[in-house]
């Protein structure tokens, strides 16, 4: 069982050692890089590759630890006892399961993926450390140990938005998606659009790569936007050349919307282009 | 196995535990290392760094600590004294080597006999010139390039891959502008900040409400099921930065306590003075003389219920609090103190964070002052001083 990329994914050596190193000692693997690199792509596609089952939790500030493992649900019991149902006696009934309760059961080993664990309270991490560690944990209600038999792919991925804790962090492999180089980001290219021509793309590409060189701007555009813009720069069926307009009006990229996500960067990308011009004339 | 690696990791400062070192040799065990130079350096890293901040101090460390295991720059004695395993070289050989070249490994005997006249060629190599290492480096056929891992040495590899390449990943020190970044050490100071949290019920209600239930059901002689809203918290903060001046020795700490309460708080209104509140504040010092606001009217925004945060050193003169005029930036008509005094009677919950260490206070004639003008809520920026703080704030 190894992981070695999908035909839809260019994964890098570092990547792939960071990921097979995580199934094998069966850790879980905490991936961080800047937004648009592909963090949650990444269990998808170890899923795909494996062909294992994908269980999303995806984490909100307002989620609990106590969410992924199960929640009683005291309201329907009351209500149920109320109308004289049957199945008030066993308590059971109103035990629902969470995510990790999901994979620790699932008997294929699933991947799991816990999305942007950073956007939780700052202690949620902590409540997971036993159950992640031992992958297993016990029902008061029922008085029962749900324990994994074959555990799962345990995915984490982080915008950094909160420190994680030590103790949490001393458990799990650690990857960080670096920025693609022009390299790389090229072969991701050919495997989103394999037909895209290839002027077209050297163009694109330089562009993007001087577009991210610009000091200043709110937010650098990341691989997803890139892939988005080729999209549209395809759909549009734009010739390479242009890309390379000298005409003042179009010193923003045709289409730069997809690349450029507010209106100050879109200002700021105007101004240093037309000065850029007028120094090149 | 690589323990002197793992201690010199400790002391780089990089936050290394026992827990990670076993998992590294679980892996190793395991194979995952694969006996490329290359993958072990990516496996080690993924178990031993867990912060991007300290993947650059990682490959320093890793380039210094493992240069000279490789390189044979010492001769044939420095190998046989480094541990790397015989396998590393046998398929680190394989790796490199064309096939012309595995013939002549066979041609010459082997592996043992390779290693044996490898040593001899060394030894003769002494004798004849200085720089010992080049010869086998630059000569890009000779089947001993393969040991050699130094950027010359690898070269006989280099269109297997990409990865590959001369210099080695470790030496290209690709994550040097991760290592200052902000944020270090925000999680203490957001743990300690926990304490201001003041939970309050609003929104939807969507929690059962046991108590209201239970008494509600007692009353009616019916089921009657109370829901009420999730606890949020509710605290309101206003934060005031003295900015500047002799805080400059201060920013780095500073700058970790904004973002700690950046995040830590919703309600969070903060604004930018220097040494002393005046008349005016304002929210950007890049335009502090343009955009101020005046004092006034944040007192008359922002509730009794926010609590005042100030934070800054309140080393200045004497002068600068007490009289009319003593800024060091602009005329004040009225005095510091007066306009301490003001915001100190509509925020009835007020601390004063200062930088400056407490066993210092007592020199400072001005940080005598302010204590006294805050009514001894002076709290040091440390993380017991913040408890501290979150405690009196509370009260």
């Amino acid at each position: 069982m190894k992981f070695q990329g999908t035909e839809n994914y260019v994964a890098t050596e570092d990547l792939m050692v960071a990921v097979n190193a995580a199934i094998t000692l069966q850790r879980p693997l905490l991936v961080k890089g800047e937004p648009g690199t592909g963090k949650t792509v990444l269990a998808e596609e170890i899923a795909k590759s494996l062909g294992k089952k994908l269980i999303t939790w995806s984490i909100k500030s307002t989620t609990r630890a106590q969410q992924g493992l199960y929640e009683y649900d005291a309201v329907s019991r009351l209500r149920d006892s109320q109308l004289g149902d049957a199945r008030v006696h066993d308590i059971a009934n109103y035990i629902v399961k969470g995510k990790l309760w999901e994979a620790f059961e699932d008997e294929s080993a699933p991947v799991l993926l816990i999305d942007e664990i950073d956007k939780a309270d700052i202690e949620f991490p902590n409540d997971l450390l036993q159950e992640l560690d031992r992958m297993e944990f016990f029902v008061y209600e029922t008085q029962e140990t749900i324990r994994a038999t074959n555990r799962p792919i345990v995915i984490i991925t982080s915008n950094n938005e909160k420190e994680l804790p030590d103790a949490f962090l001393r458990r799990c492999f650690f990857h960080y998606i670096r920025f693609p180089d022009a390299e790389t980001m090229a072969e991701i290219v050919a495997v989103h659009f394999p037909d895209i021509q290839k002027r077209l793309v050297s163009e694109a590409l330089n562009l993007f790569y001087d577009m991210r060189d610009v000091g200043g701007l709110k937010k650098k555009p990341s691989t997803s936007e890139l892939l988005d813009w080729l999209k549209l720069l395809v759909a549009e069926d734009l010739p390479p050349e242009a890309l390379r307009a000298k005409d003042a009006k179009t010193a923003v990229p045709p289409l730069h919307g997809a690349l450029l996500k507010n209106e100050q960067d879109v200002h700021l990308f105007e101004r240093l282009a037309f000065m850029a011009r007028r120094e090149g004339r | 196995m690589f323990t002197g690696f793992f201690y010199k990791l400790k002391e780089a400062r990089i936050p290394v535990s026992l827990r990670e070192y076993l998992t590294l040799l679980e892996a190793v065990e395991k194979g995952l290392a694969n006996y490329a130079v290359e993958d072990f350096y990516y496996l080690a890293r993924a178990a031993l760094v867990k912060d991007e901040r300290h993947l650059d101090r990682f490959d320093q460390v890793f380039g210094a600590h493992f240069k000279g295991m490789i390189d044979l720059a010492d001769g044939m004695d420095e190998v046989a004294k480094a541990d790397i395993p015989e396998e590393w070289l046998r398929k680190l050989a394989e790796k490199f080597l064309t096939d012309a070249e595995k013939a002549e490994i066979e041609a010459l005997g082997g592996w043992e006999k390779l290693m044996e006249t490898l040593k001899q060629r060394l030894e003769e190599q002494k004798g004849r010139h200085q720089g010992g290492n080049k010869w086998i480096g630059t000569a890009g056929t000779s089947p001993f390039g393969a040991y050699g891992y130094n950027p010359e040495g690898v070269r006989i590899g280099q269109d297997k891959s990409r990865h590959r390449r001369a210099v080695k990943v470790w030496d290209k020190r690709e994550f040097k502008n991760l290592d200052d970044s902000v944020e270090i050490g925000t999680r203490n100071i957001k743990v300690a900040l926990r304490r201001l949290r003041k939970w309050a019920r609003t929104g939807a209600a969507d929690e059962l409400d046991l108590p209201g239930t239970i008494s509600s059901t007692a009353r009616q002689g019916w089921l009657d099921v109370q829901m009420r809203p999730e606890r949020h918290n509710a605290v309101k903060v206003l934060m005031l930065f003295d900015i500047g001046g002799s805080m400059d020795d201060h920013i780095k700490v500073c700058e970790e306590l904004f973002s700690a309460v950046k995040t830590e708080f919703k309600h969070l209104e903060y604004y930018y003075f220097h040494n002393c509140p005046y008349e005016g504040l304002w929210k950007d010092n890049a335009r502090r003389r343009t955009d101020q606001v005046s004092t006034w009217d944040v007192i008359r925004t922002y509730g009794a219920d926010y609590k005042l945060v100030i934070v800054g050193d309140a080393t200045m003169s004497p002068y600068e609090i007490t009289y009319p005029g003593g800024s060091v930036e602009h005329w004040n008509q009225e005095a510091g103190a007066v306009w301490m005094q003001r915001l100190l009677d509509h925020f009835e919950h007020a601390a004063w964070i200062n930088p400056q260490a407490e066993n210092w206070w007592q020199y400072h004639g001005s940080i005598q002052i302010m204590h006294k003008l805050m009514e001894g809520r002076m709290y040091p920026l440390t993380l017991e001083g913040l408890d501290r703080m979150t405690g009196a704030l509370n009260r």
